[in-house]
């Protein structure tokens, strides 16, 4: 029987040298859900996604996606699962020296012998998927970054995978490409019938789109629930993200000495 | 003091070490991962358009200067010994065994080196190696080896042109301007260069900058910092270093391929 999870996370540890930056996340994503994680800049969510995406191992803890867990597939093994994966990167990550359309075609090149003529049609559909067809021989170096994600997304599906993640899709857009952005992510995961994790951390576009969020802060899960759970929760850190407060439990200074003695004010208090 | 400049020495030859050891590691994984730059021929034929095509002009232009300058510095010195009409020997001898390969090979390691670690190193500062390989296309076998033979291919070739068009400018001065017989130009530089110990000796000498270059070259591009400053670092690193191993290179093998002459 197929479990009703595609990605399993269990008390997955990672740092960096000796700063650790994952401390037992725990974390599970339905087949056919968009599921946000959320957190403020550092906090480890890309690292959780890179993870997710088997480019590097958990210190302690076990990955699963698809049943398979990261850890014991060896190269061929987590290349063929990343062949069911795709990949959205922040600003796009396209192949600059080749155009769009050869970027959507490439995972069809390297991976299939279709021939030309069926990769061509094929391409043209995932591009009219993100409402970019007419923008197939344009080269990276011509797309706005709205654009550019949107062709990311589209070479992302281009094998129809079973998952596909997203790092930060909505940093830097404007508010149209960014209402164009979270929709094509919600159209697609429902049509294709994809899982979708969408590492963010712009709350209002994310919570419109999600079935479940998790929040991630100081490498462990904090709070998790639906959209509306977390538009209700009253956990502080929750609240402060939601409404953007400057102050919180995520300090505005940055820690440091006293203020008064950095200002070399003696014994005056500041 | 001391201990922080004991622990800073010791820090830094850890890196240096581990560095080597990466470097070891990267250039074996080349050669493993090479099959896709030989059966995706068409993959290795396009870097070379980049590293070997592009560099045309810079290599036949230096060449052709070389060999003029060599024409008259070569004619001044040998007329003092009524020995003018070996020019045409100094000249060939000059560019096949040692000019061709090490002067071909610095503006290679100028000209197509920075170029490759740039743009590796760019590639992964943009997360272009990220991507390709989160799409279970492996990166050096589909970026790195295709770049890599291509180099190692070019780089003969661009000599041979170097040493071509420089025994050209040696004759255009000689011969043309300054008048040396023509048939003694030729027919001395026929006489005296052996194709073994010259022509292919020279070949060798360029094989292996080829080889060391587009390592270097690669290896740096690979291992750049994700940054602006990084990207540039290591190109700069590219040129530096892989100039300095031309040369000591150079040394190595002249000091095996001559050392029975004469």
């Amino acid at each position: 029987m197929q479990n009703d999870n595609l990605v399993e996370i269990e008390d997955a540890v990672f740092g960096y040298g000796a700063r650790p930056v994952l401390k037992g996340i725990n974390l599970t994503a339905k087949r056919g859900q968009v599921v946000a994680i959320m957190g403020s800049s550092g906090c480890g969510k890309t690292t959780l996604l890179r993870m997710i995406g088997g480019q590097i191992k958990p210190g302690q803890g076990t990955v699963r996606v698809a049943g398979e867990s990261l850890g014991e597939l060896d190269r061929a093994g987590l290349y063929r699962l990343r062949r069911k994966m795709g990949m959205l990167f922040q600003f796009g990550a396209l192949f600059t020296d080749i155009s769009v359309f050869d970027n959507v075609a490439f995972q069809l090149r390297e991976h299939t012998d279709l021939p030309e003529d069926a990769i061509r049609d094929l391409v043209l559909m995932k591009l009219n998927a993100v409402g970019l067809r007419g923008a197939a021989r344009l080269m990276p170096s011509e797309l706005s970054g709205g654009m550019a994600r949107r062709v990311a997304l589209a070479r992302a599906i281009a094998l129809e995978p079973m998952l596909v993640m997203y790092d930060e899709p909505f940093a830097g857009l404007d508010p149209i490409s960014l209402g164009v952005t979270g929709n094509l992510i919600r159209r697609l995961t429902d049509t294709l019938g994809l899982t979708s994790l969408v590492v963010t951390h712009d709350v209002q576009e994310s919570l419109k789109i999600v079935d479940y969020v998790y929040f991630v802060s100081e490498g462990v899960i904090v709070a998790e629930g639906t959209a509306d759970d977390i538009r209700a929760s009253e956990l502080p850190y929750v609240h402060q993200f939601v409404h953007g407060e400057s102050d919180g439990p995520v300090p505005f200074h940055y820690p440091a000495p006293r203020y008064a003695d950095d200002l070399r004010l003696g014994g005056l208090s500041v | 003091m001391f201990k922080q400049a004991i622990e800073n020495l010791g820090n830094r030859t850890i890196q240096g070490v581990w560095r080597m050891g990466f470097a070891v590691r990267f250039f074996v994984a080349i050669l493993l991962h090479s099959g896709t730059a030989f059966r995706r021929f068409g993959l290795t034929i396009r870097e070379m358009y980049f590293t070997g095509v592009l560099s045309l002009i810079i290599i036949l232009v230096s060449g052709l200067f070389v060999g003029m300058v060599l024409g008259l510095q070569g004619y001044e010195t040998l007329q003092r010994y009524g020995s003018e009409s070996a020019l045409g020997t100094l000249v060939a001898l000059s560019l096949v065994r040692e000019l061709g390969p090490v002067l071909a090979g610095l503006l290679f390691a100028s000209r197509a080196g920075s170029a490759i670690t740039a743009e590796i190193g760019l590639m992964k500062a943009t997360e272009q190696l990220s991507a390709m390989e989160m799409m279970a296309v492996d990166p050096i076998a589909r970026v790195v080896a295709p770049r890599f033979w291509a180099g190692v291919v070019s780089m003969p070739l661009l000599a041979a042109l170097f040493s071509a068009l420089g025994i050209f400018g040696g004759y255009l001065v000689g011969v043309k301007l300054i008048g040396v017989d023509e048939g003694s130009f030729w027919s001395q530089m026929q006489g005296a260069v052996d194709f073994e110990q010259d022509i292919l000796n020279g070949v060798i000498k360029s094989v292996v900058f080829g080889i060391a270059i587009t390592a270097i070259a690669l290896f740096e591009g690979y291992d750049a910092p994700p940054t602006a400053e990084g990207v540039s670092g290591a190109t700069t690193r590219t040129v530096v270093t892989s100039s300095l191993a031309v040369l000591a290179l150079d040394f190595v093998l002249t000091a095996f391929m001559f050392r029975g002459l004469n």
